[in-house]
């Protein structure tokens, strides 16, 4: 996938504890996929190519969250490499859904998948890459939409600032005339703290808003915590509706911690 | 090279595969010493966190464990929970879930097909090199691949990660419209993909044949997505709820990844060589006479072969797709109640990489109270180190670099999916030199 042409910017993908869905968002874009390409050195992407060059690298996109010793020793070594560092989804952005564990005994939990633990070697915690290293840009999602990863892309080669929603979940449905299924049908939605992104898809469907781009720019917790309650949730149900894809922001792993210790 | 020597082969981390690991295989004189596929992906231990989540959260949480075919996790999670609730679902629901996975095996298998396994074949390092010379054939793919990426969003809502499926149906259903608006790109992906099963039987195949367990579903009617008991050409015959009487688990040292094997005989092979071989008498014609045409009758035995058996997959579910269109009609709710009660329940469904067993145990507030994921890929990962301990043992005499991407070629042909076998693949080939050269 490389090209020796110099001024194309030389791309790494790196990826951590995560589904690999984030990365394959880039082989996703059907449509616009060889000519992204064509724009940039596509130096190190193991999903996709043989070919493994070494940094520096000019962009280096990292999906997944910090699990293990390893990994957080890896990470420094990748920050060194690349000039611009954009975490891509859930898992590095907020440590992804394996942050579960953070609030649970490690031990046991590996205990439970594995027959023999000490063979397996992970972390506390499971951390997300800002936690670690500086990030330049962090996208969001679980997984990201693949046209942000398209505009952050040409934003970086353009230099200019990417044109990414930082507004709630709310503002696309009302964008997209949806009927308000949390006031009209009483359903339980994390739409108002959440962060816009997938164009509003789950009250689309019918569902409450399970929070997939993490909590947006001045997101209410405590407020929608409340209208939870008198839409008939249960503390562990609002514990759990927190401690989704992104429990580990700050914002939501407060909102879950205040309802479990209130 | 004397084969007087040791050495090594050795990638350290694999790729066009999903997932992290790496393959070692040391070479003492012609001899394989040892193979190890290495799976070094972090273990991210789902069946623990999974437990005192609600049910209705299973199909969103597993779907995480693969961004490449988050269908088949839910779809064996809601028919394991379904089956745990007893609940019986609507004949359109059925459809329209043979649909989805018609979907996500379009998407995954143009995907493996045309840029993760065909480079190998035709000696590019990815897709995007092969497209400067094969610009129209890696175009076909794409197209393809968006076509099953479609169904998968119309269904779902999105490619990856979908939000529609539930336990008793869909949160919403389509329209016979949105469905029909379908066809006309299905009936183009048909035709595309017959000329994939024309292209890829045109490929040079090494020679090399396993005597393989093949293990799928087989069902009555149909080429299994979702229901039919569990088959294998040495006689197993089980429902889904005797899975685990059959079939052990095994931790080994090397790989965060468990190794899944027959209980009494060992190693077994799933996923698209396995079903073909069990299910071709299932097949619609249009998918058995393109495979006669090319010479592809079961059983096929040669692991590199199952490019072609891919794309004879992709006739089928491009050809079920439209089928399935044709024959919807809109049920009368989206989906079934799902009221909270006690209760065990197991289902296996068909992942592009062969079976996915889930079982749950729920207790009476539908909370969680154990799980177990058996992926395709931990179940083929023993198979694959055997076949790679054979096929290397015949690259002795290879200079070490080209015997590499051979081994690798070898691996990619079961289309291994590292981050789901741990809820990780990288290649090492080791010779040690003893001897002159």
């Amino acid at each position: 996938m490389n090209s020796k042409a110099k001024h194309k910017p030389k791309i790494g993908v790196f990826k951590f504890a995560s589904c690999d869905g984030c990365q394959l968002s880039l082989l996703d874009a059907e449509d616009e996929l060889l000519g992204i390409v064509a724009a940039l050195d596509i130096a190190y992407f193991p999903e996709a190519t043989r070919t493994m060059l070494k940094g520096p690298y000019d962009i280096g996109f990292v999906e997944g969250s910090v699990t293990t010793h390893q990994d957080a020793q890896r990470i420094q070594e990748v920050r060194r490499q690349c000039k611009t560092l954009i975490t891509i989804g859930a898992c590095a952005t907020a440590g992804g859904i394996q942050a579960l564990r953070n609030w649970k005994d490690v031990d046991e939990f590996v205990r439970v998948v594995y027959a023999t633990p000490q063979f397996v070697s992970t972390l506390k915690l499971s951390t997300p890459i800002a936690e670690h290293v500086p990030v330049d840009f962090e996208l969001r999602g679980c997984p990201i939409n693949k046209y942000h990863l398209i505009e952050l892309i040409t934003a970086t080669l353009a230099g200019r600032k990417p044109n990414i929603p930082t507004y709630s979940v709310c503002i696309e449905c009302k964008r997209k005339a949806n009927v308000c299924i949390a006031v009209a049908r009483g359903i339980a939605c994390l739409g108002p703290v959440t962060q816009a992104g997938c164009g509003a898809l789950c009250p689309s469907y019918d569902r409450g808003c399970y929070g997939c781009y993490g909590p947006m720019e001045t997101s209410n917790t405590a407020s929608l915590t409340k209208q939870f309650r008198v839409l008939g949730q249960g503390d562990d149900q609002i514990v759990r509706a927190f401690r989704g894809f992104n429990a580990w922001s700050w914002q939501f792993r407060k909102a879950s911690e205040d309802c479990e210790h209130k | 090279m004397t084969g007087r020597g040791a050495r090594t082969i050795r990638v350290d981390t694999l790729a066009r595969v999903e997932g992290e690991g790496s393959l070692y295989i040391k070479l003492v004189g012609d001899r394989v010493a040892d193979v190890k596929l290495k799976i070094y992906e972090p273990p991210r231990l789902f069946e623990a966190f999974l437990r005192g989540r609600h049910f209705s959260e299973a199909p969103d949480i597993t779907a995480r464990i693969c961004g490449i075919c988050p269908v088949a996790y839910q779809m064996s999670a809601v028919h394991a929970i379904e089956r745990a609730l007893g609940i019986r679902i609507d004949p359109a629901i059925r459809l329209l879930r043979r649909l989805f996975y018609c979907g996500e095996w379009i998407e995954s298998h143009s995907l493996h097909v045309y840029m993760l396994h065909a480079p190998d074949f035709l000696g590019y390092p990815d897709a995007i090199a092969m497209a400067a010379d094969h610009r129209a054939v890696v175009e076909r793919a794409l197209r393809l691949k968006k076509i099953g990426n479609r169904i998968v969003q119309l269904l779902g809502g999105r490619e990856i990660h979908p939000i529609s499926a539930t336990v008793g149906g869909f949160y919403r259903t389509p329209t016979k419209q949105q469905l029909s608006e379908l066809v006309s790109d299905l009936e183009w992906a048909l035709e595309a993909s017959l000329e994939t099963v024309r292209w890829t039987a045109a490929l040079e195949f090494p020679n090399f044949e396993q005597d393989y367990e093949f293990v799928a579903l087989r069902h009555p009617d149909e080429y299994p997505f979702n229901e039919g008991r569990l088959v294998s050409n040495r006689g197993l015959d089980i429902d889904a709820a005797e899975y685990e009487d059959h079939f052990v688990e095994l931790h080994v040292k090397h790989s965060n990844a468990l190794h899944s094997v027959v209980r009494g005989r060992g190693s077994y092979l799933v996923g698209p060589l396995a079903r073909f071989n069990l299910n071709f008498d299932k097949l619609p014609e249009v998918a058995r006479t393109v495979a006669l045409e090319v010479g592809l009758r079961p059983p096929v035995k040669n692991l590199f072969r199952s490019i072609v058996v891919r794309a004879v997959e992709l006739v089928f579910a491009c050809a079920e797709a439209l089928r399935t269109i044709h024959e919807y009609a809109p049920p009368a709710e989206p989906r079934a109640e799902a009221p909270n009660r006690t209760g065990v329940g197991q289902a296996i469904t068909e992942a592009p990489r062969g079976i996915l067993y889930h079982r749950y145990a729920l207790d009476e507030k539908g909370l969680i109270i154990t799980a177990k994921i058996v992926p395709p890929t931990s179940q083929n990962l023993r198979q694959i180190e055997e076949d790679l301990r054979e096929y290397a043992a015949r690259l002795v005499a290879w200079p070490t670099e080209e015997a590499t991407w051979k081994c690798e070629q070898a691996v990619r042909s079961y289309d291994p999916c590292i981050s789901c076998a741990t809820h990780s693949l990288k290649v090492v080939v080791e010779r040690e030199e003893t001897g002159a050269d």
